[in-house]
């Protein structure tokens, strides 16, 4: 699905990604994990197409097409999803004519036409129900005023409505409670099939308790350092990461 | 917000403002320039009374002692006003045409093109439409139908041979002669307009709307609208405005004046498109406006609605005098200026009258190089006990060349006065746009969300018709405003 080659990402001219690798087949679950700072949140961005981060080497293929060719709406529209670390506010746009344009947009570029205003309302309804995401929320302005866990819900239920075959959760874990978290990571596997993957990135073990990864692979320093199996994430969660740093022999 | 080559530039305004086409009609247009000769030729055109050709007469020899106001935030290239024609008449009749057999069907196609169709079987339902181009009404539908209920909406010039007592009674008793440079002109030389007097105790079965059109190169407008609303009466009324695209500026200098009685209520509404001139600034309209309503009487009401989207410098304050007890009256607005578009637009609100109430909302949204601001004035007289003003002047910007200034005057004389006042400026950042983005809504799309769900508070205040036009026309006028 996703083939990442030696990807290189520089922000203000500063390298912050420096020739990662990555491969990622239809159905798996993958956790990146690493300290503070070492690009797990640049990888997302530039997957998505944050015109702030200038790729500078390197190729991603999604779904056998150039993704670095795409601009960031035609990868939404192709089934790249990203969970925001942190959600953006828009003021005065109504969460239901937010999603209604998202919709509508990919749809249109997979030759569909609009949905009516019921056929959309029905579908807003169906997928709140994944995230139990009240009602209210989904008539207030985008994320204006929403909560931490709110926010995090409201990602998930976008999630939901735009049905894509690649998902990045950007620490959908940070600041949310015990029960936010099982609400949030239960959507996520309710709407998981073999057919879409999923790019957990996190500090903790606890959400990989609900999502469970295939593999884990520990950033460090704009390079992937370790790639494991499970058992990788609760070592992390013991020991930290200086004995992976000791055997990078620093 | 990172300022991006604009790629878009030179596709801007030229290509989306789709109201910039000429209508080839012969027009009766008297020569260039402006003295009592010309004053008097209008009005003998117009086979006016005695009273109103002195009440022109006066108006030009105090306009001459005036000069153009130079304190609004704005760059006034010199205008010359002899250089332009003051009356210019598509019709070539000496009436107005009575049915449309009589209208030119060119004129009746200019109408169509602009959706504002004349013939009666077309119309919008629940709508009745003046239509004004360069200097004469076209044509007014419904009229007939109107008047069964006793209402009498008509061209300025059918008001004053029809109804010269009620002209004479209200002309210039909200905005007189000399109330401002351009009102001074306006009063000189208007031309036409539309009337509309609402009788006691009759409320208005549907929209009534002035659509107005500047065709002839090289001349300007200056209508006058008069609107009577006698004692608990009810009228809602929309203005709509656009002209071709020229290279040279056109000046557009119109009154309109509002009388509010006893318990009435008028709710004005403009969606104003004028040619804002090309993405480097040239041509386009000028727009020195004056609106003023009064509410005369107990417990009478008036609101302003304005959406105004074009013309290269708009000068305009849609202002309130509130000397009835009880009286009310608010002001929604939203201006939007792109490329090297000016506004300096707000309102007044002169509170006179006890338990006298208004509302202000301004909505700025600025892009490109352009100039956006908000003037308003509140005050409130000594004998005014317990009035109220709530203000809110929201300025958006897109871009970092443009600019938004607001310039709020407040001028308190009783103690029991109530004013506040709300200020925000806001810029619609480029996370915004990412996170629109990442959902799959592409950049331009995205402005428009976002400067809709800004101005909605406004645009709620439309007619349904018009909000959906607003609308579409906000994101026209800012397409292309980010890279």
């Amino acid at each position: 699905m996703l083939q990442i080659k030696d990807l290189h990402a520089s922000i203000n001219g500063k390298e912050i990604l420096k020739g990662i690798n990555l491969s990622i087949k239809k159905g798996e679950v993958h956790a990146i994990m690493g300290p503070n700072g070492s690009g797990k949140s640049t990888l997302s961005s530039v997957l998505v197409g944050n015109p702030a981060f200038e790729v500078t080497k390197g190729s991603v293929t999604f779904e056998g097409k150039d993704l670095l060719a795409l601009s960031p709406e035609d990868r939404s529209h192709e089934g790249l999803f990203l969970s925001f670390q942190y959600p953006v506010e828009i003021p005065g746009v109504s969460m239901v004519n937010f999603m209604r344009a998202a919709v509508n947009e990919q749809r249109k570029y997979k030759g569909l036409t609009a949905l009516t205003a019921s056929e959309f309302l029905k579908l807003m309804r169906e997928k709140r129900a994944v995230v139990e995401l009240d009602n209210k929320l989904a008539n207030r302005s985008v994320n204006e005023g929403f909560s931490g866990g709110e926010k995090k819900r409201n990602e998930i239920f976008q999630m939901a409505m735009l049905e894509p075959k690649l998902s990045i959760l950007d620490e959908t874990d940070s600041g949310l409670d015990i029960d936010a978290l099982r609400i949030v990571a239960e959507g996520v596997n309710k709407l998981k099939t073999p057919e879409t993957s999923c790019i957990v990135i996190t500090h903790y073990q606890r959400l990989l308790d609900y999502i469970k990864p295939d593999i884990v692979h520990v950033l460090y320093k704009g390079r992937i350092v370790k790639t494991a199996g499970p058992e990788l994430a609760l070592e992390l969660e013991e020991r930290g990461y200086d004995w992976i740093k000791a055997e990078l022999g620093e | 917000m990172q300022e991006e080559p604009n790629k878009y530039v030179k596709e801007l305004t030229e290509e989306k403002y789709k109201y910039g086409f000429t209508t080839d009609v012969h027009t009766d247009i008297i020569e260039r320039g402006l003295n009592e000769d010309v004053i008097r030729l209008i009005s003998a055109k117009k086979n006016e009374p005695e009273w109103l050709l002195e009440f022109r007469l006066k108006a030009y020899r105090h306009w001459l002692t005036m000069e153009m106001p130079s304190w609004a935030h704005l760059t006034i290239p010199e205008i010359d006003y002899q250089a332009i024609s003051y009356y210019a008449d598509p019709t070539k009749k000496k009436e107005g045409p009575k049915s449309m057999d009589e209208v030119d069907p060119e004129l009746i196609k200019t109408f169509n093109k602009l959706g504002i169709p004349l013939e009666e079987q077309m119309a919008l339902s629940g709508m009745a439409v003046d239509a004004v181009m360069d200097s004469v009404s076209v044509k007014t539908t419904f009229k007939e139908t109107l008047l069964e209920k006793g209402i009498i909406f008509c061209s300025f010039s059918e008001a004053v041979r029809e109804h010269p007592d009620l002209v004479k009674k209200y002309l210039g008793s909200v905005v007189g002669p000399r109330d401002n440079f351009f009102a001074a002109l306006n009063s000189a030389v208007f031309s036409d307009g539309s009337f509309v007097y609402i009788p006691k105790g009759v409320r208005c079965p549907m929209e009534l709307s002035t659509y107005f059109r500047i065709n002839a190169a090289n001349t300007g407008q200056f209508e006058r609208t008069l609107i009577v609303a006698d004692d608990d009466s009810y009228v809602s009324y929309l203005e709509g405005c656009t002209a071709p695209m020229r290279d040279e500026n056109q000046l557009h200098a119109a009154i309109v004046e509002i009388v509010v009685h006893d318990r009435a209520e008028v709710k004005y509404s403009t969606v104003q498109n004028w040619y804002p001139g090309d993405a480097e600034g040239k041509g386009g309209v000028y727009n020195f406006v004056t609106k003023r309503g009064h509410c005369k009487g107990t417990g009478s009401k008036l609101s302003w609605t304005q959406v105004e989207t074009g013309s290269a410098i708009t000068w305009k304050y849609p202002s309130c005098i509130l000397s009835g007890d009880n009286s009310s009256a608010e002001f929604y607005s939203v201006a939007v200026t792109n490329n090297y578009q000016q506004a300096d637009t707000g309102t007044k609100m002169i509170h006179l009258g006890r338990n006298t109430r208004s509302t202000i909302v301004s909505k700025g949204i600025s892009a490109g190089k352009s100039q956006n601001s908000y003037r308003g004035l509140v005050r409130v007289a000594q004998k005014a006990d317990n009035a109220r003003n709530y203000s809110q002047c929201d300025s958006l910007l897109l871009g970092s060349q443009c600019g938004a200034h607001t310039f709020p005057y407040m001028d308190i004389h009783n103690e029991t006065a109530i004013v506040e006042h709300e200020a925000t400026t806001s810029k619609i950042s480029e996370d915004q746009l990412f996170y629109c983005n990442q959902r799959g809504i592409p950049t331009e799309d995205a402005i428009g969300l976002i400067v809709n769900g800004y101005a909605k508070e406004v645009l709620n205040k439309l007619p349904m018709e018009f909000a959906v036009e607003a609308q579409k026309l906000l994101a026209i006028s800012l397409e292309g405003s980010v890279g």
